[in-house]
């Protein structure tokens, strides 16, 4: 009996000792979070020292990234994460990729990069929970249909109404869809644009809505048998891509700075030019 | 005589008797008592452990934000109510097919082999297909056949998809019934001048279905949380509410609000489904 007992406090006791024991101490590099670093040419704190992590999502899909493959500097997601390493004194070599479910990358707890490049759009509320670098592209929304389709034909939002459309969860595509066309079916929400664009060719919808760069990579070499309908009318307020950081980045200053010198200096334009063409020859709907 | 020893009721219980109930409710007391400071202890550990952590802020505003949650809920809900509409429907089909491959499954006799081969086959594959490959293969996979009169609803192909998984797994638990119960029960019933159809139904069934209810009732709890993965085909259930809610916010609120509606769903079919169990438990030890 008291052999019993001892054993039951002893095990209560180091039940205890484990749930102290595990309780995490504060991270020292993390008390620094929110001091603005001086941008030290390749000497940022980053989470590895001496290189620069991005993360982006699996699959990644062009114009953003070539083949799947961030680490080839193609596509126009891989060009820009590359220039701003470098401009923040991290060459090729001192550059490592991860790759973060959506998920996961926005969750609280600590993140397993610097910073994410996956067409994340810049909204107020996600700044609640995320920091956001300078926007680096500016996006419109287009509707994609078959060109079979009576949907192809359409000039107006109006006529869009009555439509079966599709959209990728987590994307404004779909805010914007509910937004400025509101469809009298609720909108289809899928997982990745590949499902969107599997029902559309089925004809379990009659049109989705991505970005105008995707929609031209979709009408390019995806789906030759569907078309650009047209872009929404872009709203109320401009939507652009940035880059994610951790909430209170040290780095966030400095991938801004890097961003807006690459503005300036006409690099952005240019990589645009290079990988997106998007040269606004799709009609607008009105 | 008798009488007057009813009146004067049971004699009063020895002060032995009386020692040993004090002992056993003291004894009680303090198990009461132990149980009470162990858990409130636990609990402390717990809550200093997980407020105490460095991170708690950020994850109470993460996952718990009842603005975002207050915000989040007509979407959720509205989803659910899909949820439940595929539920329903769903759930007949699951009984009715899944009782039928059971039913041809125990056929006996050499010439319905290709019946019960056709049946062993279907529960083999859909048993076997993950369920989320199911989704995909059968959702997008019929539609592209492009026949007339195929449904290209994602919520009516999902459906149809739940339907035949979990036909399989019922099918099972059906069939495990019918074995349960004793072969003189069938032997009586045919003795009795009834055919193999009178006694499958009027004696066999009867029986079957209630020893395996509360399996049935376990794999109904799993399907009312599997119909959100139709979300996959495109139709916006509470998961996918929840989805598109958090990745609106970043936020992981709208989650924790879809998970709570979904306890609230599932812990009505475990208590029914506890019930049914000790009535059976009653009703074998015959009291």
């Amino acid at each position: 009996m008291t052999r019993a007992r001892t054993t039951t406090i002893l095990l209560a006791a180091l039940l205890a000792a484990t749930i102290a024991g595990c309780a995490p101490q504060p991270d020292p590099a993390a008390t620094g979070a929110g001091a603005a670093a001086d941008c030290a040419p390749g000497a940022l704190p980053t989470l590895a020292q001496g290189t620069l992590t991005i993360g982006t999502d699996q699959p990644v899909y062009p114009p953003w990234y070539l083949d799947d493959d961030p680490t080839s500097g193609r596509g126009f997601e891989s060009a820009v994460a590359y220039a701003v390493a470098d401009d923040l004194g991290y060459p090729r070599d001192r550059v490592t990729w991860v790759r973060v479910p959506f998920n996961a990358a926005i969750q609280p707890g600590p993140k397993t990069y610097d910073l994410n490049l996956t067409e994340f759009s810049i909204t107020e509320e996600r700044r609640r929970a995320v920091d956001f670098s300078s926007p680096y592209y500016d996006v419109r929304q287009a509707v994609v249909a078959l060109k079979t389709s009576p949907l192809a034909r359409s000039t107006t939002v109006a006529q869009l109404k009555g439509a079966r459309l599709g959209a990728q969860i987590g994307t404004t595509s779909l805010e914007q869809l509910n937004a400025s066309v509101a469809p009298t079916t609720p909108a289809a929400v899928y997982n990745t644009n590949d499902d969107g664009k599997l029902a559309l060719s089925n004809g379990q919808t009659d049109g989705l809505v991505v970005d105008l760069p995707t929609a031209f990579q979709i009408v390019g070499s995806d789906l030759p048998e569907a078309t650009i309908v047209g872009q929404l009318p872009a709203g109320g307020t401009l939507e652009q891509f940035g880059a994610v950081l951790d909430k209170d980045s040290p780095l966030t200053g400095c991938v801004s700075a890097a961003v807006d010198r690459l503005r300036e200096r006409g690099t952005l334009a240019a990589l645009e030019q290079q990988w997106i063409q998007a040269d606004g020859a799709a009609p607008e709907l009105r | 005589m008798s009488a007057s020893a009813a009146a004067a009721g049971p004699p009063p219980p020895s002060p032995l008797a009386r020692e040993r109930a004090a002992y056993r409710r003291s004894r009680s007391r303090r198990s009461t008592l132990i149980a009470l400071a162990s858990t409130l202890v636990f609990a402390g550990l717990l809550v200093a452990a997980v407020a105490g952590s460095p991170g708690w802020p950020r994850v109470r505003e993460t996952f718990l934000d009842p603005q975002i949650a207050w915000e989040s809920l007509p979407a959720v809900l509205s989803g659910l109510w899909l949820n439940l509409r595929v539920l329903v429907v769903a759930e007949i089909g699951v009984l009715v097919l899944g009782l039928l491959i059971a039913v041809l499954r125990t056929l006996r006799g050499p010439v319905f082999l290709p019946v019960r081969l056709l049946a062993t086959g279907c529960v083999d594959l859909f048993r076997g297909v993950p369920l989320l490959v199911a989704l995909y293969l059968i959702g997008f996979g019929l539609p592209a056949l492009r026949l007339q009169g195929v449904p290209t609803e994602a919520a009516v192909l999902g459906t149809l998809t739940l339907v035949l998984v979990y036909s399989a797994y019922v099918a099972e638990v059906f069939r495990a019934g019918i074995e349960s119960v004793h072969p003189s029960q069938r032997a009586a019933a045919r003795s009795l001048g009834l055919t193999h159809r009178q006694s499958l139904r009027l004696v066999v069934l009867p029986q079957a279905v209630r020893n395996v209810l509360p399996p049935l009732l376990n794999d109904f709890v799993a399907l009312q949380k599997d119909v959100g993965l139709i979300s996959v085909l495109g139709a916006v259930d509470a998961i996918r509410a929840a989805q598109i809610e958090s990745a609106r916010t970043f936020n992981f609120t709208p989650y924790v609000v879809a998970a709570l509606l979904f306890v609230a769903l599932a812990a009505p079919t475990g208590r029914i489904a506890d019930a049914f169990a000790r009535r059976a438990t009653r009703a074998r030890s015959g009291s």
